[in-house]
């Protein structure tokens, strides 16, 4: 069983005893535990089911890598699934719940599908739930759905809250052990600034663990003398808790921060994402052990063999009493001889080398009086939910059972491979060192940056350097390199690596299937990929079916793709793919490392996005009285503009209705502050703004407006607006509401890039006016209240424009009517804008003012024939399908659009026209409805002629109205249209005049 | 004449890591021109008598400041209610020189954020180096706070005043709100 | 995430701060042109694997358009230049060619 050692455990404050629960059940550990080895320490070696066989799994690794110890974390709001047990900081009151398992982890129904197991191969899914069809939706999905998945999805919103944080450094060192302090020390005496993360709560990585000395002393000192010396620095940050989580174009990375996840109870964010840019990146990210492929090695009990010495080392936790360790190198005997330092027993090492003497290590194992078999290997491990003892055999043969031998827990050993995720994120290549049977960094192949030059190094074992002193001196030799890169050569004379000594090693051998000879039954068992259980036999199946390509074979048996994205897996799968295609290792290459190098949270990546500040809501400065007075609100881009102001006791319909009368009958208010405004002004600005518009804005007269439309260079309506002329040289342009920054660009664009020897300058002074429109028969009795300027008839008429004041306000006052009212549109500075509403409101008491939102303004505009951008115009329509020849100048020989609309489909005679359309019982069309002609199209679908622009019930006509475009509209009017809705129903709608309500134009007309 | 109110009406936040407060209203006038040429500086510098700032820079002096926004634009700070008088004054110097001066005081919103955190509660939102070294006294910045467009500069040692978009104000200080939070501190710079 | 000087106010930003427009250097064509001049002009674009000249706005900044000359392969930046002009400047060019010997691009090379 595995238990807590009565020594050791370096990373363990004993004195501060933590309670947690796993499952419901109520365990102990220590401050500094994870809560991977507080589970080891409490004998909970089953952690959890596997993906698709729900097979029980244990703890496998010690850190980043694990792929088998998820777990849904906390409760409530504060709730995560598939959370690592390896990186997770054990803290007080944690609650974890195991995954993937029905109903409970000891007793799994899914775990049928692991005696089902040869009859779900690779590609299963695929082969077996293609027919017949309709099973699909009622009876694979929701059994496939119910059975995937690995954590449950969290039901609450998020308690917590996070931030990102943007960074700038000369040399980004990604990694803080032994080889990332080195880097981080050589570049920092260089004087660039330097910052050095970590993605645990410990500096100096795997090397205290392993031993060694430098510099005469353990390397426990050198690590801490080294972290003391980079603190003590100016120009040094050291973040620990924050992982390197992608590296990316031009030097940019994002660094993971956990800031709260091992002390939930503190104030603040609970992650910071880091978005930094740095001159130069270090990866010191180290090695990753490899599983071996044996029957049986995915039973819990087989671990990784430095995982099992740092459970012992780091948390004086023993997996177990008796462990067998089986390598195809040196560094597994580590973990061999610190079992034996820890009094557990090894009762042998099964060496799959067969090497002529006898290594140091190997010696110093033997000495210890642990039995070496060399040439062995595991022919199958026994056990069910935990391992009860290993069959071992000859690594040469097919499997044959030599001898077997109880023990509880497997130490493996297959190699190391350098961890080359953040090397080869942005484009790093890597080359095979046979040697190590391992990918590692190409060093004449790494990323490039905006100058085209290198911008990441590798250093320490990430690099492909195994021993301790090697590390160092590559490790050093990268930190200055990467700060001379980014400007900061280190001084002549400057520190070389200190010395450090190690044991020396006996070569690897590489070995990636055990035995070599392994029969089917055999290689049915030996898995490769734990969370996604993948075995060497699908990969084999995979390459067989004539999925050769690593990136084929990858997405057919769902090797890697897990949440581990597989850290352990992906090596031994190429390996087995490389063998079952006879070809060399590098010729099957790797699949592409992607970021994050491990799973972020989704918080992290939203940021301070969320709530409130999810996405920025633009006010208007009457706002708050909308807020305050019912308004329901549309949104419109960015804006929020009110819908409708509903009163209690309406429904949102009843309200637009009441609005859309009144302002016909009586005075309404909208607040158009919305709308674009836009100062055009130069010597060449008629000139400018005859080409921007379809029509003549040149000839326009200072005191006058002109409704004018714009097109892009296809031809289409982008937009529309008022046209104001100020002075001899200025313009001031309305735009829609939508249309003020996207319509100033494109004025800016031709400026910049077409005309720039123009004398012509825009500014966008959208916001610096409140703008009212006061609409309706009243409107100018309410202006009169109000008192000042002279806004009669007389003076001022359709589509004129004024500055003057009105009730003490400085005000600018445009005659126009969008609504087919009397209407004034007053302009005043947006300081006074709730000012002046307030004071409109009060002069139009007597009036029966009421003010009305967007819905009551569109049915007011269609009631009257008037387009709409975006709901007459989609960005293929063209001023003429509208019906809009008025304002399309012909006497230009340029503008925006004119070329566009010359061609042949432009002008084309049977492209829809605007009508106006009636329905025959007086009821609403619906939106977007098509009408239906005979015969069916080249798709076999029914012909259509025309469609439902924009439609309404209008209140003063009491009657459903709509605009549509049309197949020969125009000339058809009184004809009846057939538009089938989707609630069943045809509508039959009459074409009829765009224009529904005072076609004379009588009403602004006073 | 009825009051002026500025978009949020002087709001402030104190709870967290550094300070936010909207400094009310501020006058702004947008001038665009060739600023080499001696009308458009006699412009400018008629309304404050700052120096002309060079590309990236400010000169700001409590109420008053020239701001280099573009290679044709300055952005002239002054008192709100000096606004009018300013845009006569500058219309004067102009001339018949082609330019463009408008006021747009009331498009927009300054805050103010303060405090020994102020560098790393505005590194949270811009993706600009506010590290002491990289960004000094006297620059001036346009760029983005998260997702909408802003400028700033220091006005004092640990003092940013940043300029948004008068519509974008409440966004903007809920921004720097949470920004600011309590127990946020970085501690980078 | 790219990082461009915005060669109008000298910030060197990243990519947020700016904005794409496409294809540099093209020639519009009105009222009275061709049929093939004015597809030209609306709809036909290159597509290297290499060097590409592009338009870009420091629209997060101090607004205003710029050219750029930029590898899509490696993504590496040669330069930016002024929006104002109707051809990549000879220097940049000569840079690029001391990196891509033989490059061309439309008429240019």
């Amino acid at each position: 069983m595995s238990t807590r050692l009565a020594t050791g455990g370096r990373l363990l404050n004993k004195s501060r005893a933590l309670t947690f629960t796993f499952n419901g059940k109520s365990m102990k550990g220590f401050e500094g535990d994870t809560l991977a080895s507080a589970l080891l320490a409490n004998d909970q070696m089953l952690v959890g089911r596997s993906f698709k066989y729900h097979r029980p799994r244990g703890i496998v690794a010690s850190g980043a890598e694990e792929p088998n110890g998820l777990v849904n974390l906390g409760q409530g709001g504060r709730f995560e699934p598939n959370q690592r047990v390896t990186t997770t900081e054990l803290f007080d009151g944690l609650t974890a719940k195991s995954q993937n398992h029905w109903p409970s982890l000891d007793f799994d129904v899914g775990a049928l599908n692991s005696k089902m197991s040869r009859f779900m191969p690779a590609g299963f899914y695929y082969k077996t739930f293609m027919y017949p069809r309709p099973l699909w939706k009622h009876v694979y999905e929701p059994f496939i759905r119910k059975a995937a998945g690995l954590g449950a999805a969290p039901k609450d919103r998020d308690d917590d809250t996070y931030e990102h944080f943007y960074a700038f450094c000369d040399v980004l060192v990604i990694g803080g052990g032994v080889a990332g302090l080195q880097a981080a020390k050589a570049a920092a005496d260089t004087g660039a600034r330097v910052m050095l993360i970590e993605q645990t709560a410990h500096w100096g990585g795997r090397a205290p663990v392993d031993g060694g000395e430098v510099a005469g002393k353990s390397v426990d000192n050198f690590v801490d003398e080294t972290v003391a010396a980079l603190e003590a620095m100016e120009n040094v940050t050291l973040r620990r808790r924050m992982m390197g989580a992608g590296v990316y174009d031009h030097g940019y990375v994002l660094g993971y921060e956990r800031l709260t996840d091992h002390a939930p109870d503190a104030v603040g964010p609970r992650h910071r994402l880091w978005r930094i840019r740095a001159a130069q990146i270090v990866t010191a990210t180290g090695a990753i052990e490899r599983p071996l492929s044996f029957a049986g090695n995915d039973i819990p009990g087989v671990m990784l063999a430095s995982a099992v010495r740092d459970y012992v080392t780091d948390f004086g936790v023993s997996p177990g009493d008796r462990t067998v360790v089986v390598t195809n190198n040196d560094n597994a005997y580590l973990t061999a001889i610190a079992l034996k330092n820890a009094g557990l027993d090894v009762p042998a090492i099964l060496d799959a080398r067969v090497l002529p003497t006898d290594s140091a290590l190997m010696a110093q194992a033997k000495s210890l009086g642990i039995r070496v078999l060399m040439g062995h290997g595991v022919s199958k491990v026994q056990g069910g939910k935990r391992v009860t003892g290993v069959a071992i055999c000859s690594q040469a043969g097919e499997g044959s059972v030599l001898e077997e031998i109880a023990c509880d827990v497997v130490a493996m050993s297959g190699g190391w491979s350098p961890v080359v995720h953040l090397w080869s994120h942005c484009g790093g290549k890597l080359v095979w060192d046979a040697g190590q049977a391992a990918f590692k960094p190409d060093v004449d192949k790494a990323p490039t940056g905006a100058d085209g030059k290198p911008f990441v190094t590798a250093a320490g074992t990430a690099s492909g350097a195994l021993l301790l002193g090697d590390v160092l001196a590559d490790a050093d030799a990268a930190g200055k390199a990467a700060a001379t890169a980014a400007g900061h050569a280190p001084a002549k004379g400057a520190a070389q690596a200190p010395d450090a000594s190690h044991a020396p090693e006996a070569p690897m051998a590489p070995v990636w299937l055990m035995p070599q000879g392994a029969g089917i039954a055999l290689r049915n068992k030996a898995w490769l990929d734990y969370q996604n259980d993948v075995k060497v036999s699908d990969v084999q199946l995979a390459a067989q079916e004539g999925f050769q390509s690593v990136e084929h074979a990858k997405r057919y048996t769902t090797l890697g793709m897990a949440t581990d994205q597989g850290k352990l897996s992906n090596i031994n799968g190429l390996a087995i793919l490389s063998d079952s295609l006879n070809q060399p290792i590098p010729q099957t290459g790797t699949t592409t490392f992607r970021p994050p190098y491990t799973p972020i949270s989704m918080g992290s990546i939203g940021g301070e996005a969320r709530g409130d500040v999810f996405q920025p809501v633009r006010r208007t400065p009457m706002h708050a009285w909308h807020a305050e007075n019912g308004a329901e609100w549309e949104p419109v881009g960015q804006w929020r503009r009110p819908y409708a102001y509903v009163r209690s006791g309406e429904s949102s319909h009843d309200a637009v209705m009441r609005e859309t009368k009144n302002a016909r009958d009586n005075l309404g208010l909208l607040d158009a502050s919305t709308l674009g405004k836009i100062i055009v002004r130069g010597p060449d600005a008629g000139k400018f703004l005859d080409m921007m518009y379809t029509n003549m804005m040149s000839t326009l007269k200072p005191g006058k407006c002109r409704y004018g439309l714009m097109c892009d260079e296809n031809g289409f309506l982008i937009d529309d607006g008022v046209v104001a002329r100020i002075d001899d040289d200025t313009w001031l342009c309305h735009t829609t509401t939508g249309g003020a920054e996207r319509i100033h660009s494109h004025m800016e664009e031709w400026l910049q890039t077409e005309w720039w020897t123009w004398q012509v300058y825009v500014a966008n002074v959208t916001e610096q006016y409140a703008q009212i429109a006061v609409v309706g028969p009243k409107a100018r009795k309410a202006l009169e209240h109000l008192g000042g300027m002279d806004v009669s008839a007389e003076t001022m008429g359709f589509m004129d424009w004024a500055d003057g004041t009105l009730g003490g306000f400085d005000v600018r006052v445009f005659r126009i009517s969008f609504s087919g009212e009397l209407s004034y549109e007053i302009a005043v500075k947006a300081s006074q804008g709730q000012a002046l509403w307030d004071a409109l409101m009060a002069v139009g008491a007597d009036l029966g003012v009421m003010p009305y939102g967007t819905e009551c303004l569109h049915i007011l505009r269609a009631e009257k024939g008037f387009i709409m951008i975006g709901d007459e115009s989609d960005g293929t329509i063209i001023p003429q399908d509208l019906g809009l020849h008025w304002a399309i100048s012909k006497k230009k020989e340029d503008f925006i659009g004119k070329r566009g609309q010359e061609r042949s489909h432009m002008v084309d005679p049977t492209r829809w026209q605007l009508v106006g359309l009636e329905t025959v019982d007086k009821s609403t069309l619906p939106d977007g409805a098509y009408a239906v002609a005979e015969g069916t199209n080249a798709n076999g679908q029914r012909a259509t002629e025309g469609r439902v622009t924009s439609t309404y019930h209008s209140p003063n006509l009491d009657r459903g109205i709509a605009m549509g475009l049309v197949l020969n509209g125009p000339d058809r009017m009184g004809e009846v249209l057939t538009f089938p809705g989707t609630d069943g129903k045809a509508y039959k709608a009459k074409i009829v005049s765009p224009v529904f309500y005072d076609p004379e134009g009588e009403k602004p007309n006073v | 004449m009825s009051k002026f109110v500025s978009a949020l009406n002087n709001e402030a936040y104190a709870g967290g890591i550094a300070d936010v407060r909207e400094i009310g209203l501020q006058g702004m006038i947008t001038l665009r021109g060739d600023l080499s040429s001696a009308a458009v500086k006699s412009a400018a510098t008629s309304v404050a008598s700052l120096s002309m700032p060079e590309a990236g820079q400010a000169s700001t002096d409590g109420q008053h400041g020239l701001c280099w926004m573009s290679p044709d634009e300055l952005l002239v700070l002054c008192p709100h209610d000096a606004v009018a008088a300013n845009l006569e004054k500058m219309g004067q110097s102009l001339g018949d020189a082609h330019a463009l001066y408008v006021d747009v005081s009331d498009a927009r919103a300054v805050f103010e954020l303060s405090g020994p955190h102020a560098r790393e509660v505005l590194a949270k939102l811009v993706p600009v180096d506010l590290s002491p070294a990289a960004f000094t006294s006297g620059m001036f910045r346009r760029s983005r706070m998260a997702q909408i467009p802003a400028a700033f500069w220091l006005h004092a040692p640990d003092t940013f005043r940043i300029v948004t978009f008068r519509s974008n104000a409440q966004y903007a200080f809920d921004l720097l709100k949470v920004a600011a939070q309590p127990g946020s501190e970085v501690g980078y710079f | 995430m790219l990082i461009l000087t915005c060669p109008c106010c000298g910030v060197t930003g990243e990519e947020t701060e700016f904005h794409a427009g496409g294809e540099a250097h093209l020639k519009r064509f009105g009222p009275g042109s061709s049929e093939d001049q004015f597809e030209e002009y609306l709809f036909m674009r290159e597509n290297p694997k290499g060097v590409h000249f592009e338009r870009w706005r420091h629209v997060n900044g101090c607004g205003k358009w710029f050219h750029a000359a930029r590898n899509t392969m490696t993504l590496e930046v040669y330069g930016t230049y002024s929006a104002q002009t109707h051809t990549p400047p000879q220097d940049l060019r000569d840079r690029i060619s001391e990196k891509v010997p033989g490059w061309s691009w439309r008429e240019f090379q």
